[in-house]
C-alpha cells in the first residue's frame, strides 16, 4: 500500500490523565481500505487512543490527522466523516429498529429519499425487515451488534472505528458479525478496530499490539507470527509479554 | 435545523414510550394543587383556648360566651384554680391559657382598669401572633359591649374617631388559595421542566448514548435544545392542566391575557431548565443531578416569596433574588392572573427572565463538551 | 462480622471520595437553616404604598409622616386621583394604598369623624390583612396620643405572655422542621437511590452473590447514611443554637434518642422505597412525592395542622415527620421529658417496625 492512501497519521501522539500517562508517543499511519487492529490487555490504552482519534478526547501532544483533518483543531470536522461504534454499542434500547435508523440517518443529514432506500436496504441486509417496528431492546445480542454497526456507517464515512465491538457473543456470532466488516472495507471503508480477542486479530490486515500505553509491535498477523515463531496470535502475545517483563 | 428535528422526534417518541412520565405528566398536578394548595394556609380556623374563671361573675360568663360563640376557638373551661394549665399546654392540649382572676367584675367596677392574663403557645410565632390578634380584637369588643351596658348607652363614643376602611382587591374576601394556587402551579411547572429535562440529560451519559451522539456532527446548541423543547412542552400542558385545576377547585378567577401568562411562562422555562441542563452537563449520575437541582430549587422555592412577602426579608436576601427566576415568576404569575397585569405593567421582569434564559442556555451549551 | 465492617468501610470511601456529594451533604442543611431562620418572615418591614391624599392638610401629613416613620411602610408614590391605584397595582410592587377623603382634618374637627380608606393588595391576603390592621392601629394611636389625658371607663387591658419562645422567633419552628425535612432526605431519598442505583446498574447481582448475607449488604449501605443523618441532626441543633438562640430546654439524651428513632424510621422508609422502585427515576419521583412535599407541608413544619381540612389532617397521621416534629418541639422548646411523649415515640417505633417488615417480605420476594 502506497504512502498517498494514508488516511490516519499519528506520530508521537501523547495522553496524559494528571501525572498518567495513558498513552506514550504512539505513532503509526493507517491506510484506505485496511483493517487495522489495535490489540492489548484491558488498560493498555486502547481505547483511550481510539477516543482520541475520533475527536472525544484532546490529545495532550504529538500529531494527528484523521481523513485529512487536524486532530486538534479540526474535531467537529473529523466527526463527518467517521464512524463509532463502542463496546456497549449505544444504541437506543427504548426506541424501534427503524426509529434508530431514522435517527442516526437524520442527525448525518441523509435525504429523506435516500434514507428510505438505504433503511430498505440495511433491514434486509441484515434479515430485520420483519421485526422493523421491535424495540431494539427486544433484540438478541448479536443483532444489535450488527445493526449498530450498520448505523455506524449509514453515512458511508471514510474511517470506521470499532471499539471492542464484539464483547460478550459466542464465536459464531462473531465471525458473522466480521463478514459484515469484511463488506465495508470491500466498499472502502477504512476499519479501526480495538480489541483483546485473538481470534480476531488474525482477520485484521495489519495490527498493532500495545502495552502499558506504548506500542510494542505493529506488523501483519503473518509476519507477526513468523517474528515470534508462533502458530497464533495468541502465541505473539504470550512471547511478547514475557520478553517486555 | 433539520437534525434538530429528528433529535425532537426521538425525544417525544421516548417520553411517550415511558411509562413513568405518565403519572407525573397527569396525576402529579393534581395531586399537587389539591393537596398543597388545601395545606398550605396561614389562615387561623381553630385555636384551643382553655380558660380558668376563678370570678364565676356575670362579667367573666359573659367572657367566656363571647369566647365560645366565636368559631376560631375552641373553649375548655376550668374553675378550679388549682388547675395546673401549664400542663396542658405542655402536653399540646391547649394553644392559649386565659385566666379570669378572683374578684375581676368587681375591680373593673371599683378601679375602672383590669388587666387580663393570657399565656399563649408560641413555639408557631405566626400562629401565635394571629391568635393573640384575634384574641385582642375579641377581648376590645367585649370591653366596649360592657362598657357601653354598664354606662347605659347604645354605644360609647370617643371625643374623635378616624375610621378605617380596608378594601381588599382583586380577592375581596381574602381567600388564601387565590393566594397559594398561582404559586404552586410555578412550582410544579419548575419541578417538571427542571428536573426532567436534567434527569434525562445525565441518564444518556450513564447508559452510553450520550458517547454516540459526541462522535456525530451534532451542533452542541442543537443537543440542548433537543433536551429543552419537549419537557418545555410538558410543563406548559402541566400548568395548563394546573390552571383548569384551580379554576375548577378553587374557582379562582383568571383576569389577564392567557397569551401573556403562556410567553412569560416559556420565557421563565427557559431559564431554570438551562440551570437544570447546566448541572447536569457537569455531572456524571442522576444522583449527583437529583441533589443539586433540588439544593438550588430549596434556595429559589424559599426565597420566591411563595409563603412569605419578598419585602420581609433582610435586604442582602432581596437582593440576591434578583439571581432568582422564581422570584420573578411569582410576581408576574400573580399580577397576570388576578390583576390581570399586561406585558407591559411587568416589562422589567420580562427583560429579566429572558436575559437569565439566554445566560444560562448559553452556559449549558458553552459547558457541554463533545467528548467523552 | 468482619466482612460486615469491610464492606461498611467500603460505602463510606464511596460517599466521601466524591466532593459534590459531600458539598451535598453538609451544604444542604446549613443553607436551608440559614434560609428558614433570616428570610422566612412573616414580619411586615418597608412594604411599599402609595398615598393619595385629597385632604393635604396638617393632620393627614401628621399620620402620613406617623405611618412612614413606623418602619413598616415605605412610601412608592403619591397619586393624583382614583384612576391611578389600578394601574400601580398591576406592576406589582406597590402592596396597599391610603387614601384620605376630602377636608380630613375639617370634617375630624368639626364632625370628629373622619374616614381613612385603605385599600390592600389582597393577591397576598395574609400580606393585605396584616398591612391593614398595622395602618389601622398606627392611626389608632395616632389619636390616642393627641388625647393623652383623656381616660376611657371600664377599660380592660389583656396582657399576653409568649410561652416558649418569648421574642416571637421563626427560627424556634424551623429548628425542628429542617432538621425533619433533612433527615428524610439523607437517609429515605439518598438509601433509597443508592440502593436502586445498584440494581439499576447491576451491581447489586454482584454483591448478592458474594458471601455477604443479603441483610447485611443492606446494613452496609444503610450505615454510612445513620452516621452521616447523625452528624447533621447535631450540626442543626448546635447551629440553632448558636445562631438563632433556639435552646435544648430538655433533656439532651432524650433529644439524642428521639433524633435516632427518627433516623430508624427514615432508613427504614428508604429500604421500602427501594424495594418498590424500579429505577433511579422512579425512586426520586416516589421519594419526592411521598415523603419531601409532604414532610413539608402535612407535618405541621411551617403550616399548623390545625388549620388543614379533615381529610388533610387525617393524613397528617401517616406522616413521620409530624410525629418526630411534635416529639423536638415537645423535648427542646417545651422541656418536658419522656412521659409526655411516649405517644409519638411508639408510633414511631410501630412505624419502623412496620416498613421493616413489608421491605423484607418484598425484598425475599424477589430473591426467590
Amino acid at each position: 500500500m502506497e504512502k498517498e492512501n494514508t488516511v490516519i497519521r499519528v506520530r508521537d501522539l501523547v495522553k496524559k490523565f494528571g501525572h498518567f500517562v495513558a498513552d506514550d508517543h504512539l505513532s503509526f499511519d493507517v491506510y484506505k481500505g485496511e483493517i487495522f487492529g489495535f490489540l492489548g490487555a484491558n488498560g493498555a490504552g486502547k481505547t483511550t487512543a481510539i477516543r482520541m482519534l475520533c475527536g472525544l478526547l484532546e490529545p495532550t501532544s504529538g500529531e494527528l490527522t484523521v481523513a485529512g483533518l487536524d486532530g486538534f483543531k479540526q474535531r467537529e470536522a473529523i466527526k463527518r466523516r467517521i464512524g463509532y461504534m463502542s463496546q456497549k454499542f449505544s444504541l437506543y434500547e427504548d426506541l424501534t429498529v427503524h426509529e434508530n435508523i431514522r435517527l442516526f440517518a437524520g442527525i448525518y443529514g441523509i435525504p429523506t429519499r435516500i434514507r428510505r432506500e438505504k433503511t430498505e436496504e440495511l433491514l434486509e441486509k441484515l434479515e430485520l425487515t420483519s421485526a422493523r417496528k421491535k424495540l431494539v431492546r427486544d433484540l438478541p445480542l448479536g443483532w444489535k451488534q450488527k445493526l449498530a454497526f450498520s448505523l455506524a456507517i449509514i453515512h458511508d464515512p471514510s474511517i470506521v472505528f470499532l471499539d471492542e465491538p464484539s464483547g460478550g457473543v459466542d464465536p459464531v456470532t462473531r465471525r458473522r458479525f466480521w463478514d459484515l466488516i469484511y463488506e465495508a472495507a470491500h466498499e472502502g471503508i477504512t476499519v479501526f478496530v480495538t480489541t483483546h480477542y485473538m481470534d480476531e486479530a488474525e482477520y485484521c490486515d495489519r495490527v498493532a499490539i500495545m502495552s502499558a500505553g506504548k506500542i510494542v509491535a505493529l506488523d501483519t498477523p503473518e509476519a507477526l507470527k513468523k517474528e515470534w515463531d508462533a502458530t497464533s496470535m495468541d502465541g505473539v502475545f504470550l512471547k511478547l509479554a514475557r520478553s517486555n517483563e | 435545523m433539520k437534525i434538530l428535528r429528528y433529535l425532537l422526534q426521538k425525544e417525544f417518541i421516548q417520553i411517550i414510550r415511558n411509562k413513568s412520565m405518565w403519572p407525573i405528566i397527569f396525576v402529579m398536578p393534581i395531586v399537587q394543587m389539591l393537596i398543597l394548595v388545601n395545606a398550605a394556609t396561614l389562615e387561623l380556623k381553630k385555636s384551643d383556648v382553655l380558660v380558668v374563671d376563678q370570678d364565676m361573675s356575670d362579667a367573666s360568663r359573659q367572657l367566656v360566651n363571647k369566647l365560645e360563640g366565636n368559631p376560631f376557638f375552641k373553649v375548655i373551661q376550668v374553675n378550679d384554680a388549682d388547675f395546673d394549665a401549664d400542663d396542658q399546654l405542655l402536653k399540646g392540649k391547649a394553644n392559649v391559657v386565659l385566666d379570669i382572676p378572683q374578684n375581676f367584675e368587681r375591680d373593673l367596677r371599683r378601679d375602672n382598669k383590669v388587666s387580663l392574663q393570657l399565656r399563649v403557645d408560641a413555639i408557631n410565632s405566626m400562629s401565635a401572633e394571629l391568635t393573640w390578634s384575634y384574641m385582642n380584637s375579641l377581648i376590645r369588643d367585649y370591653n366596649n359591649n360592657l362598657r357601653a351596658s354598664w354606662m347605659g348607652v347604645s354605644k360609647f363614643d370617643p371625643p374623635q374617631q378616624i375610621v378605617v376602611s380596608p378594601r381588599y382587591w382583586y380577592n375581596p374576601t381574602l381567600i388564601y388559595a387565590f393566594y397559594m394556587a398561582p404559586g404552586v402551579m410555578v412550582i410544579l411547572v419548575t419541578v417538571v421542566g427542571m428536573f426532567l429535562s436534567a434527569v434525562n440529560l445525565v441518564r444518556e451519559k450513564e447508559i452510553g448514548t450520550m458517547e454516540q451522539l459526541n462522535v456525530t456532527p451534532i451542533k452542541k446548541y442543537q443537543f440542548i435544545a433537543a433536551k429543552m423543547i419537549p419537557f418545555l412542552v410538558i410543563a406548559l400542558v402541566v400548568l395548563s392542566f394546573g390552571l383548569l385545576i384551580a379554576k375548577l377547585v378553587f374557582n379562582l378567577p383568571f383576569h389577564g391575557n392567557l397569551l401573556v401568562l403562556y410567553g412569560f411562562t416559556t420565557v421563565f422555562l427557559l431559564g431554570v431548565m438551562g440551570l437544570g441542563l447546566f448541572i447536569s452537563v457537569v455531572s456524571d449520575t442522576q444522583q449527583q443531578v437529583f441533589f443539586l437541582s433540588y439544593f438550588f430549587l430549596l434556595i429559589f422555592i424559599l426565597m420566591s416569596g411563595l409563603f412569605t412577602p419578598v419585602e420581609s426579608m433582610p435586604k442582602w436576601a432581596q437582593l440576591l433574588d434578583h439571581l432568582n427566576p422564581l422570584y420573578y415568576m411569582m410576581k408576574v404569575i400573580r399580577n397576570v392572573v388576578l390583576k390581570g397585569s399586561g406585558f407591559f405593567d411587568l416589562k422589567y421582569e420580562f427583560l429579566s427572565m429572558l436575559g437569565y434564559g439566554v445566560v444560562m442556555f448559553s452556559l449549558a451549551v458553552m459547558r457541554y463538551r463533545k467528548t467523552a | 462480622m468482619k466482612q460486615l465492617l469491610g464492606f461498611i468501610r467500603k460505602e463510606f470511601r464511596h460517599i466521601f471520595r466524591d466532593p459534590r456529594t459531600m458539598i451535598i451533604l453538609f451544604g444542604i442543611p446549613i443553607v436551608q437553616l440559614l434560609l428558614f431562620g433570616y428570610v422566612i418572615t412573616t414580619e411586615i418591614k418597608d412594604a411599599h404604598i402609595a398615598i393619595l391624599d385629597k385632604s393635604n392638610d396638617e393632620v393627614t401629613r401628621e399620620i402620613t409622616h406617623k405611618l412612614l416613620s413606623s418602619g413598616y411602610f415605605k412610601l412608592d408614590a403619591m397619586l393624583d386621583n382614583d384612576g391611578q391605584i389600578d394601574n400601580i397595582f398591576r406592576k406589582g410592587n406597590i402592596k396597599e394604598v391610603v387614601v384620605f377623603q376630602q377636608d380630613f382634618g375639617k370634617k375630624l374637627e368639626r364632625d370628629g369623624k373622619a374616614d381613612v380608606q385603605v385599600i390592600a393588595d389582597a393577591s397576598d391576603p395574609n400580606t393585605a390583612q396584616l398591612l391593614s390592621n398595622y395602618t389601622n392601629a398606627i392611626v389608632q394611636d395616632y389619636l390616642q396620643k393627641k388625647f393623652i389625658n383623656y381616660h376611657i371607663p371600664y377599660e380592660i387591658k389583656p396582657q399576653v405572655r409568649m410561652l416558649f419562645n418569648e421574642s416571637l422567633k421563626g427560627a424556634f419552628m424551623y429548628v425542628p422542621g429542617t432538621m425533619a425535612l433533612i433527615l428524610i432526605i439523607i437517609s429515605a431519598m439518598m438509601t433509597s437511590i443508592t440502593i436502586v442505583r445498584e440494581k439499576e446498574m447491576g451491581t447489586m447481582e454482584i454483591l448478592l452473590v458474594s458471601p455477604l448475607k443479603s441483610h447485611h449488604i443492606i446494613i452496609g449501605k444503610v450505615t454510612p447514611y445513620l452516621i452521616l443523618s447523625v452528624i447533621n441532626a447535631i450540626t442543626i441543633v448546635v447551629l440553632g443554637n448558636l445562631v438563632f438562640g433556639v435552646p435544648v430546654r430538655g433533656s439532651l439524651i432524650l433529644l439524642m434518642f428521639v433524633v435516632i428513632l427518627y433516623i430508624m424510621l427514615a432508613l427504614s422508609l428508604g429500604i421500602l422505597i427501594s424495594t418498590i422502585a424500579a429505577s433511579q427515576f422512579s425512586a426520586m419521583f416516589v421519594s419526592i412525592m411521598a415523603l419531601m412535599l409532604p414532610t413539608m407541608l402535612l407535618s405541621g413544619f411551617i403550616y399548623p395542622i390545625d388549620n388543614m381540612p379533615v381529610v388533610l389532617q387525617v393524613l397528617s397521621n401517616i406522616m413521620p415527620a409530624r410525629w418526630f416534629i411534635e416529639a423536638v418541639k415537645a423535648v427542646m422548646l417545651k422541656g418536658v421529658g419522656a412521659g409526655y411523649i411516649w405517644k409519638q415515640l411508639l408510633i414511631m417505633t410501630g412505624m419502623t417496625a412496620v416498613f421493616l417488615v413489608i421491605s423484607m417480605k418484598k425484598f425475599k420476594l424477589r430473591l426467590e
